[in-house]
């Protein structure tokens, strides 16, 4: 039912797809964009299935597959790469136990990559969720993850 | 009404959101109340002041000192030292600050050293606060365009000022202007884009969160100079606060009558509405930003037609980026000729940048078009961290370029910088020092490339692919000198082929990483 509820906060028209899909997603509790969710948009839209799936392939906020409670979206841009974002990319990996766009295996979290999330004064950074975080280091990286899996 | 001795503002924008903005303005909060000095002391938010990396910076008025670093622990020293006895604490001034962070207000002899346009408000107004934006000026450059100006007078305005956009082309936003009123249409429409995702770029998310009514000023002027109908603003998906605060200010600017129908009382109906992005470096070209506004997969289109004769929804449609617009204001309040007064000849007002990377203060700042690249980065960026010497820097971001130390003493401005120009608009400057391995950067660029193009054409989605393939090699000690070659090669076809700007552009960070580090590449294959 929830997902009548956020169509209808929009006129059915094509330019709310993207506001219409974040809203989906957020609201799903694993963060992406189900069967469900793509045939539901398309019915308010009156559109083809496959149009909707394929806005949501162009764009990389958007997911097609299950993920975590928590994303984390580490910027491996230039300006982080030059601080050393690469290492912490290995040690994410390492620490998780999994690859660029898994999840780990209870589900908490999942790792991305993302391009530049414009707080390059304090590179390199990262997102969870909705959450910015700085100046990272492999001991920040740490309690990061210890404060989330704390809040289970 | 109370007679308020001291005014404490508090940054908070991502960054120093992210360091604990909140938790600082909490317990400052609660401090001053227990020294019973809340009739006295008045803690306000602002935008960004300038400095990032530095944690939470407070400024402390009338004395103009600043903070920076500050975290709960030290706000009850902090306020019983500065508010009760007087006296600064030294440990957590921020002794840099001064050069940063000047703001004008008014003529004052400092005007000259740090002239500030664009950044007028930011640090230094609540950019929540739609009267403090009026307070200090704003909305008097719609007001007198609505009531002494004709639609034509402000484009000629715009024209004679020499703005030229800030974008990237560094194309004159007047003749933009000029084309768009020439256009015929009962509607027009006018988008903001902010959708800035050149990596190392926030200078428009620093003006969005530190002074979104100026945007919407500057909109307002857009839109009445080439009699448009609506404004959008396109922001990326990951600014949630800019998206938070333009939200708010769209809704006090509706509330005010300074958006909506007969605006100010003329015959001026304009309004704007905020469209968030879902992440897609290639929305920030144009045409592709038109596709993705109206719900569909954010390829380029071609061009022509232009946007100004068919874009949104086909129809008549001005694209200008946010920095171009948050010029418009002052200048229509101040005249061209006041604006001319600022930068160079053929290249007038100022330019904000963010210093990054290797120096002692990364942030950002404005200066006149035209100021030498080695004083933004030794005096307004502090020079290079840790005593270590200068090697390169990468100006404008992924699609930008590479420099050596012989490129320090060029004048940024759209003029001098010419092949190079295109790099300016982000104004980003990525600095590198010694330590620092230029194949591995380009290889970072070559990366984000490769993730973003969109797939539309094939020079672009090969070629970025192929790149990437082969910087892979020559990083691993596995190239060879063809390969070098090769990497010229495929990014001169994907100039001259490449559907759009972003295939088109990997031609300049490649060509001149070879041009000033060429050595750094031969002895990664020699070896």
């Amino acid at each position: 039912m929830y997902r009548e509820t956020i169509l209808k906060r929009f006129e059915p028209r094509l330019d709310n797809i993207l506001y219409i899909l974040h809203d989906l997603q957020d609201n799903n509790p694993q963060h992406y964009l189900s069967k469900e969710d793509i045939a539901k948009c398309a019915d308010y839209l009156n559109i083809p299935y496959s149009y909707v799936h394929g806005v949501i392939t162009f764009y990389s906020m958007y997911s097609l597959k299950p993920r975590g409670r928590y994303i984390i979206r580490l910027c491996d841009s230039p300006p982080c790469h030059l601080m050393g974002s690469e290492s912490l990319l290995d040690y994410l990996k390492k620490k998780l136990k999994v690859d660029i766009g898994e999840t780990t295996a209870d589900g908490v979290f999942t790792l991305e990559l993302t391009s530049c999330l414009g707080i390059c004064g304090v590179a390199p950074a990262l997102m969870i969720n909705e959450e910015m975080v700085g100046n990272l280091t492999p001991e920040k990286v740490d309690a990061i993850l210890e404060e989330r899996r704390q809040t289970l | 009404m109370n007679i308020v001795r001291n005014h404490i503002l508090i940054s908070i924008d991502a960054g120093t959101l992210i360091a604990g903005a909140r938790s600082v303005e909490d317990a400052l909060v609660k401090e001053i109340a227990k020294q019973g000095l809340n009739k006295e002391v008045s803690v306000l938010e602002t935008g960004s002041i300038g400095i990032t990396g530095r944690g939470v910076i407070l400024v402390v008025y009338p004395e103009g000192i600043y903070y920076a670093g500050v975290t709960p622990k030290d706000v009850p020293e902090l306020v019983e030292e500065h508010l009760l006895k007087g006296r600064p604490l030294t440990r957590l001034i921020l002794v840099e600050a001064p050069k940063r962070t000047i703001i004008t207000k008014g003529k004052t002899g400092l005007l000259k050293e740090q002239p500030r346009i664009v950044l007028k408000n930011c640090g230094f107004i609540n950019p929540e606060n739609i009267d403090e934006y009026i307070a200090a000026g704003g909305y008097e450059g719609i007001a007198k365009a609505l009531q002494t100006m004709t639609p034509e007078d402000v484009v000629n305005e715009i024209k004679s000022s020499g703005l030229l956009g800030r974008g990237g082309a560094g194309f004159p936003t007047g003749l933009k202007w000029d084309f768009a009123i020439k256009t015929p249409g009962d509607e027009k429409f006018v988008i903001c884009n902010a959708d800035e995702g050149e990596p190392g770029t926030f200078k428009d998310r620093l003006i969005l969160e530190g002074d979104p009514h100026k945007l919407i000023e500057g909109m307002l002027i857009a839109g009445y100079a080439i009699k448009g109908t609506r404004g959008f603003v396109y922001i990326r998906g990951e600014y949630g606060l800019s998206i938070e605060r333009i939200e708010k200010a769209i809704l006090d600017a509706r509330s005010y009558g300074l958006l909506g129908k007969n605006i100010l009382e003329s015959n001026f109906s304009f309004d704007i509405s905020v469209m968030k992005g879902a992440g897609a470096y290639i929305c920030g070209e144009e045409t592709a930003l038109i596709e993705s506004l109206e719900g569909k997969r954010g390829h380029p289109r071609n061009k022509p037609p232009f946007p100004i004769n068919a874009g949104l929804w086909g129809k008549p449609t001005l694209v200008n980026n946010v920095e171009t617009l948050a010029n418009t204001p002052e200048i229509i309040r101040n005249g061209a000729a006041w604006y001319r007064g600022y930068g160079i000849d053929k290249c007038s007002g100022t330019k904000v940048y963010t210093i990054l990377g290797h120096v002692a203060t990364p942030g950002l700042v404005e200066t006149e078009m035209g100021t030498p690249l080695k004083d933004i980065i030794f005096e307004y960026g502090g020079g290079i961290k840790d005593g270590k010497s200068f090697k390169g820097a990468l100006i404008g971001g992924a699609a930008g370029a590479f420099i050596g130390p012989d490129m320090l003493d060029v004048k940024m401005d759209f003029i001098n910088l010419r092949e190079y120009a295109a790099a300016l608009g982000s104004g980003a400057i990525l600095v590198m020092n010694e330590d620092t391995d230029i194949v591995d950067m380009l290889k970072s660029v070559l990366h984000f490339f490769k993730h973003e193009s969109c797939g539309h054409c094939v020079p672009c989605r090969i070629g970025t692919a192929r790149l990437v393939e082969i910087i892979d090699n020559i990083a691993a000690s596995k190239g060879n000198k063809e390969d070098i070659e090769q990497l010229l090669e495929i990014t001169k076809v994907m100039k001259d082929s490449s559907f759009c700007p972003l295939g088109q552009s990997v031609t300049l960070p490649v060509s001149s990483a070879l041009k000033y580090f060429k050595d750094e590449f031969l002895s990664r294959i020699a070896s």
